[in-house]
């Protein structure tokens, strides 16, 4: 076979082979080769571990993205029950932006997975051949003279030295991989950070809560309103009327709040609502 | 004979098994040439499957070298070129 492999065999064994060679007697240094090797399982375990905190991390973003398309679904179906089909719409197109960005995570999250856990196998893999390079390096220092000592280090010296290599070529591959994903991950950190999450503090509120909010406070406004008129009596509506005026803008969706769960609205608001609206407008311009 | 398949370990092969993965080898080879991901995707698959299937796992603490280096079934085109390529870039990190 002098294809595709066996070039690829012969170059891969010519590196490996280079990185021990430097050694000029095997039996004398059959320790720091041991060492080196432990070095490397080091290694491994640390790329285990890097990979393992990338994909919690693709966890933790994903968790965040679900509760915010939530959010926004919550926040369109509320949009809709006032009537306002245009935040309604605003509030599905983010929300179908979040959902593109939580598949392509779905996919990282895949491959992510799939490098811990070639790497959690390498690392047992390499573990085991250590083990055995212990083992023998110990029966050939014992046991053989130097010039026996010297064929069998070189069997042992091969087995593990490209075992080695495979192993490298996996660290280095899961740290790309995570480098890749650690760089895409900064940049959902910051389309989150922009908004699209709720704040803690509840000071930044994105535009389709303050909107909403508006609403809400309007009909509270409205309510509150409604209930003063009633306590006073008819006759005196005045002075609300002037501050009621400034809420125009939004006066065609009172009619259709009560029908939402989350206002309390006393009936009498429903009966006044209707009169009062075409008297404000007329105060206005 | 001892093949290992890169990110997965050793398989012991014989004479016989080795030679038949020659017209998978070329598949591979004109793949690569050509820069066809998909190719190389199923050429690597059928190969690595059948190295699965005719091969015993080389248990993992057995020291042992390869005769053949195949690389692993998810490689890019890239990935096959950087291993034939004649850098002077150690596999072992230091």
């Amino acid at each position: 076979m002098s294809g595709i492999f066996q070039r690829i065999s012969l170059i891969f064994r010519a590196k490996t082979d280079k990185a021990l060679d430097k050694m000029e007697d095997p039996r004398q240094t059959l320790d720091y080769s041991y060492q080196r090797q432990l070095e490397l399982l080091q290694k491994v375990r640390r790329g285990v571990a890097d990979v393992a905190t990338s994909r919690k991390r693709v966890e933790l973003q994903a968790t965040q993205l679900n509760t915010q398309a939530d959010k926004l679904t919550q926040q369109a179906q509320k949009a809709l029950e006032v009537g306002r089909e245009d935040l309604a719409r605003e509030a599905l197109t983010r929300r179908s932006g979040l959902q593109q960005q939580l598949t392509d995570l779905q996919t990282q999250h895949a491959q992510l997975q799939g490098e811990e856990e070639k790497l959690t196998r390498a690392s047992q893999r390499l573990q085991a051949k250590v083990d055995a390079f212990r083992t023998r390096k110990e029966t050939i220092k014992a046991t053989y003279s130097a010039a026996e000592a010297q064929t069998r280090i070189n069997e042992a010296f091969s087995g593990i030295s490209e075992e080695m290599g495979d192993v490298g070529l996996a660290v280095q591959r899961a740290e790309d991989k995570t480098a890749q994903m650690q760089a895409r991950a900064g940049a959902i950190d910051e389309l989150l950070a922009s908004g699209a999450l709720d704040d803690p503090t509840g000071t930044a509120k994105d535009d389709i809560t303050l909107e909403l909010e508006q609403l809400a406070s309007t009909s509270d406004v409205e309510q509150e309103l409604a209930r003063m008129k009633a306590a006073i009596g008819p006759g005196s509506s005045e002075a609300p009327q002037a501050i009621e005026g400034q809420q125009a803008p939004s006066q065609s969706l009172p009619p259709t709040t009560p029908s939402h769960g989350s206002y309390p609205t006393p009936p009498a608001f429903n009966a006044e609502q209707p009169q009062q609206a075409p008297a404000n407008e007329g105060d206005l311009r | 004979m001892i093949v290992r398949i890169l990110n997965e370990g050793q398989w012991e092969l014989s004479e016989e098994a080795v030679r038949d993965l020659n017209s998978l080898d070329d598949a591979v080879d004109k793949a690569v040439a050509s820069a066809d991901q998909g190719q190389l995707a199923s050429a690597l698959q059928a190969l690595l499957s059948r190295v699965r299937s005719t091969g015993t796992v080389v248990p993992d603490d057995e020291l042992r070298d390869s005769d053949l280096i195949l690389p692993d079934a998810d490689s890019t085109v890239e990935d096959v070129r950087a291993l034939l390529s004649d850098s002077d870039e150690g596999l072992i990190p230091n």
